[in-house]
């Protein structure tokens, strides 16, 4: 189990760098949208991978690791503002130069 | 007032009214210059009462804690050497500001240059009244930044910019030499206070740390002073307005470096590196610059290296080490002072009224601007050492001290001679001056036909001029007692005895002076030989090869900064994944660890099928990234994966808040993909997808291998603290939403705050941004012209009021079951974006509330509120409380404070994702009112 997170993280992680390198706006976002996906899973699975311990204080239950998760879900909503500020620095430098590549200069 | 406060109002005062002179100046330039001079009053006012204590040599310390804990303190000290440098610095000070009156021109307002004036005042106050030693070190780099400024005053010429900066590089370089060589001092002396540094002079010279710490110190002061082979940022600094230079190279800022050398000597000398280091350096600087000076053309440059071979005299006095050289290092601190203020003075007339200072052009003046030439004449002779003037006494006092020196025994004659050399060269350059400029001839081809200047011009000249009569005539009455007060404060112990009198018959240094005094008339009679045999010989100009090596370095570090940049963000971005892969690399090659116990669990069917098919869409979104629309597509299944990991890894939160913000994600992007290009083109060539390749499969293979590593290694948290305490403490059994909004809730505040900048920042970007929407999608199909198909409208509207309150439900139980307000304030979110694309944004817009930056607001005050309630409590900010309430028909409630505080997370999501998709709806609303 340990090894198919990992996989999966490796492997959301490679797409994203890879992504986050090319030339234009959109697969940027793309790549950083998977690249955070990677990372969250990475600080999940900080608190290690248990099944049914939700949590939720209940009695006689045992419990996974709370705080990794509650990091992730700041970070989940964090990347979503990430997301949506990079969604409209899109937009805004396609206004000003015309173009959706990073390095576009400034209309002139 | 006591004492200790009127010391801090001395520097608190110059520090804070240095900006007067700017805001007076729009009264007119006079008002500028009377500011400035009622300043430097108020600070002389300050000091008086605190004269008599200094002068019976009583150690005022004053000090404001800063930082205790760390040994900083914000403290001051006045003994003799720090009275006798504040009353050169005001009292110059003040005749500087008449001077400069005069100088500038009359287009020139004046509030600038009295700011940085009074500015530079403060900081060298600071220096010479500094107790502590970081506080030193701060005014010292003080100093460095004003005389920056001053120097480079006249902005819009080359020349000056150029001095400012190299001035600003040398002496600020040295500042931070210095700084380091004060650390080392303060860890060496246990304590940065000077009373105690003063006090532990053995422990200091003898620990191993003593060499580096003195070198350090050295190159501080001799940068700042001037000393050979940083000497050549002075000559330069001549660029400055010659007030500037009267009162920088003069009394102060040169001065600096030697107060320090007095300031430090009871701790760092009397060792015989201390001897070496300092005299040697002094005796090199002494003879060298003067020997410079005589073949100057500019009378000021004359003066600036004179400046610098008086700064090495007084540096080989502190070098020699003996009590009666300290005293004269002190006396000739004074003099100069004096003298060469005076003579910058005389000379900024001279090229006031000339419009030149090439000597060349610069002859006979003496029958224009007798009473100057007179005045100038004078200074000049003391500069000379010529009996009956001030410079004379201390000049007599330092051949006495090479007239057998103790370390000199054998070779008696070394020093002596040396001294005389250099008394030669003084006396010739000095007979230059005074004869090529107001004697030698008639002016050449002047600008202008010189006269006497204006009466008050000249008069600071003449309050100088007088005093170096008055020191010379009868220096036992008016300089001897604080002369006395302030070697002691060298010393550190009553000084030696010494008589202070014209007069000490025919003895060793008298003969060296009439040996000096005939062979420099001599060696300036025999000038025009000397001259040609000057100019044959190879000058290096050290500002120039200074100037070549900092164009160099800036030329190299913009290389270096294009080979990383470029201009290019994609290459910068390879270049850091690059560097942080190295970095990661590097730290698992080299780290040892020992072998841990591995624990794994055995995968399972769905696991695997689950992975594959993440495969599947993440090397999907990869191949097929062109094709933007079908990228969207997969990206939204890994997320949903990525949800469904957290359902089984019981994450039940989680799970709801990637689901969630993956609707509005998607949303998101197909909006904004509405105005981008449908496809990117294929540009990359093949080497660069190769380099991306494999730097992405690096990165995932390092990120997957930490991740294993990680994961199957044993699990040691801090998380039993918050499973035990969540219920008892923070009244939730949901642990993640206890810690989210309670035991970690400054951090959450702070996540809030940086959603609120986005959701303010889609207000900055996308206001009035028109974009230009296209007619036709990717595959050149017309956009369909039914705008909001009825059905979705029909099924959306009941949506909404179900969607809201399931909303409200995932709220209130977000304490104790999954859920809360980041969850609860997407699905609102959700299902009010679910109307605007319904029903279109005009539909929506009029229905909702307009002012979100306002609802914004709100969540934000209420987490703050929640927060700083439990300041009424007098509890720490936010410590929550909670408690069962009942109330009528619902019966028990528990109830926290922290929910209030939830609600605030919950406006601010809100607020922000409509703040986000409005924006981006209102782009369409400017293309369909264009059309």
């Amino acid at each position: 189990m340990e090894a198919i997170i990992s996989i999966a993280i490796g492997l959301l992680t490679a797409c994203g760098v890879f992504l986050l390198l090319r030339a234009r706006t959109f697969p940027l976002i793309l790549g950083l949208t998977l690249l955070s996906y990677a990372v969250n899973l990475f600080l999940f699975a900080s608190g290690r991978l248990r099944m049914d311990a939700p949590p939720l204080v209940r009695d006689g239950a045992s419990y996974t690791d709370p705080l990794p998760q509650a990091l992730v879900l700041t970070a989940i909503v964090i990347g979503f503002g990430m997301t949506a500020y990079l969604v409209m620095l899109a937009l805004r430098a396609l206004n000003e130069s015309g173009d959706d590549h990073v390095d576009a200069r400034e209309k002139t | 007032m006591a004492s200790s406060q009127l010391l801090i109002a001395i520097v608190v005062t110059a520090l804070f009214a240095s900006p007067l002179p700017l805001l007076a100046q729009r009264y007119g330039r006079g008002a500028a210059t009377l500011c400035s001079a009622l300043v430097i009053t108020a600070c002389l006012t300050l000091l008086l009462p605190l004269i008599p204590d200094a002068m019976n040599g009583v150690v005022l310390l004053a000090s404001v804690t800063w930082l205790p804990d760390w040994g900083l303190m914000l403290s001051l000290r006045l003994d003799g050497l720090g009275l006798m440098f504040s009353l050169l610095i005001l009292g110059i000070g003040l005749l500087v500001t008449l001077y400069a009156y005069y100088y500038l021109p009359g287009h020139d307002k004046l509030g600038r240059f009295y700011t940085l004036l009074l500015l530079f005042m403060a900081a060298m106050l600071g220096v010479v009244l500094s107790e502590n030693l970081l506080l030193l070190v701060v005014f010292w780099e003080l100093t460095s930044l004003a005389s920056f400024l001053l120097i480079s005053y006249k902005r819009e010429s080359y020349e000056s910019r150029l001095a400012g900066r190299i001035a600003l590089a040398v002496t600020g370089g040295g500042g931070l030499a210095l700084f380091a060589g004060v650390l080392l001092l303060g860890h060496i002396a246990g304590s940065y206070e000077l009373s105690a540094v003063l006090a532990a002079g053995d422990i200091i010279r003898a620990h191993e740390l003593y060499a580096p710490m003195l070198i350090l110190v050295l190159l501080g002061v001799f940068t700042k002073s001037a000393q050979f082979p940083f000497h050549f940022w002075l000559p330069q600094a001549m660029a400055a307005p010659t007030p500037v230079s009267a009162y920088l190279h003069s009394a102060t800022m040169v001065k600096a470096g030697v107060f320090l050398l007095a300031r430090l000597y009871p701790a760092l000398a009397g060792t015989e590196l201390w001897f070496w280091l300092v005299s040697g350096t002094g005796a090199v600087t002494l003879v060298y610059a003067a020997y410079v000076a005589f073949y100057r053309y500019d009378f000021k440059g004359l003066l600036a290296y004179s400046t610098i071979s008086h700064l090495g005299l007084i540096t080989l006095l502190f070098g020699l080490d003996t009590p009666q050289s300290e005293v004269a290092a002190v006396f000739h601190i004074i003099n100069h002072a004096i003298f060469k203020a005076s003579l910058f003075m005389a000379a900024g007339i001279v090229d006031h009224e000339c419009g030149t200072r090439d000597m060349r052009r610069v002859n006979g003046l003496f029958k224009f601007m007798p009473i100057t030439a007179t005045l100038a004449i004078v200074a000049a002779g003391s500069m000379a050492g010529v009996p009956l003037l001030n410079g004379f006494l201390s000049k007599e006092m330092f051949f006495a001290e090479t007239v057998g020196h103790p370390v000199f025994d054998e070779i008696k004659w070394l020093l002596p001679t040396f001294a005389t050399l250099a008394g030669i060269l003084a006396v010739a350059y000095s007979s230059r001056f005074i004869h090529d400029v107001f004697f030698n001839g008639d002016p050449v081809d002047l600008p202008r036909k010189p006269h006497e200047p204006p009466r008050w011009m000249r008069a600071p000249v003449e309050v100088l001029v007088a005093m170096c009569l008055l020191v010379g005539i009868f220096p036992q009455w008016s300089i001897a007692p604080i002369l006395t007060v302030a070697a002691g404060a060298v010393l550190q112990q009553p000084p030696p005895e010494f008589h202070l009198a014209v007069w000490h018959g025919f003895n060793a240094p008298f003969m060296m002076s009439l040996v000096a005094l005939a062979g420099g008339i001599a060696l300036y009679a025999m000038r025009h030989r000397l001259y040609a045999l000057y100019d044959r010989l190879p000058t290096i100009h050290a500002s120039i090869v200074f100037e070549r090596a900092y164009e160099n370095l800036v030329a190299a570090a913009r290389l270096l900064v294009d080979w990383m940049d470029g201009g290019s963000l994609q290459r910068y971005l390879a270049l850091f994944v690059a560097f942080v892969l190295a970095l990661g690399g590097w730290a698992w090659w080299s780290a040892t660890v020992a072998p841990l116990p591995v624990v794994t669990q055995a995968p399972d069917a769905a696991s695997l099928v689950a992975l594959g098919m993440l495969t599947v869409a993440a090397t999907g979104v990869v191949l097929l990234h062109r094709h933007r629309l079908v990228a969207i597509v997969l990206t939204s299944v890994i997320g949903l994966f990525v949800a469904l990991t957290f359902v089984r890894f019981s994450a039940p939160d989680l799970a709801l808040t990637q689901l969630a913000v993956e609707v509005v994600t998607i949303v998101l992007m197909l909006l904004a993909l509405y105005y981008l290009p449908p496809t990117s083109p294929a540009e990359d060539a093949m080497p660069r997808i190769l380099r991306d390749a494999l730097l992405a499969i690096a990165a995932g293979v390092g990120l997957g291998a930490a991740s294993y590593a990680m994961l199957t290694s044993p699990l040691d948290t801090l998380s039993g603290f918050y499973l035990a305490q969540s219920l008892p403490g923070g009244g939730g059994s949901n642990v993640v939403n206890v810690i989210l909004v309670d035991f970690r809730g400054f951090d959450t505040l702070g996540e809030i705050t940086v959603l609120a900048m986005v959701g303010l920042a889609a207000h900055a970007l996308l206001d009035q941004l028109v974009l230009k929407a296209p007619l036709r999608d990717g595959d050149g199909r017309a956009w369909a012209t039914e705008r909001h198909p009825l059905f979705l409208q029909m099924l959306m509207r009941p949506l909404l009021p179900l969607a809201l309150m399931v909303s409200v439900y995932i709220f209130l139980r977000g304490h104790n079951l999954p859920g809360g307000g980041f969850v609860a304030g997407l699905v609102t979110g959700v299902a009010l974006i679910l109307q605007y694309l319904a029903s279109g944004i005009g539909f929506a817009s009029a229905r909702l509330p307009q002012r979100l930056p306002l609802f914004l607001a709100a969540g934000l005050l209420a987490a703050l509120g929640a927060g700083a309630a439990s300041w009424l409590f007098g509890r720490p900010f936010l410590t929550s409380a909670h408690g069962h309430v009942t109330l009528p028909l619902i019966g028990d409630v528990e109830l926290a404070s922290a929910m209030v505080f939830d609600l605030g997370v919950y406006l601010v999501v809100v607020s922000v994702v409509l703040m986000v998709l409005a924006e981006l709806g209102k782009l369409s609303v400017s293309h369909e009112g264009a059309n």
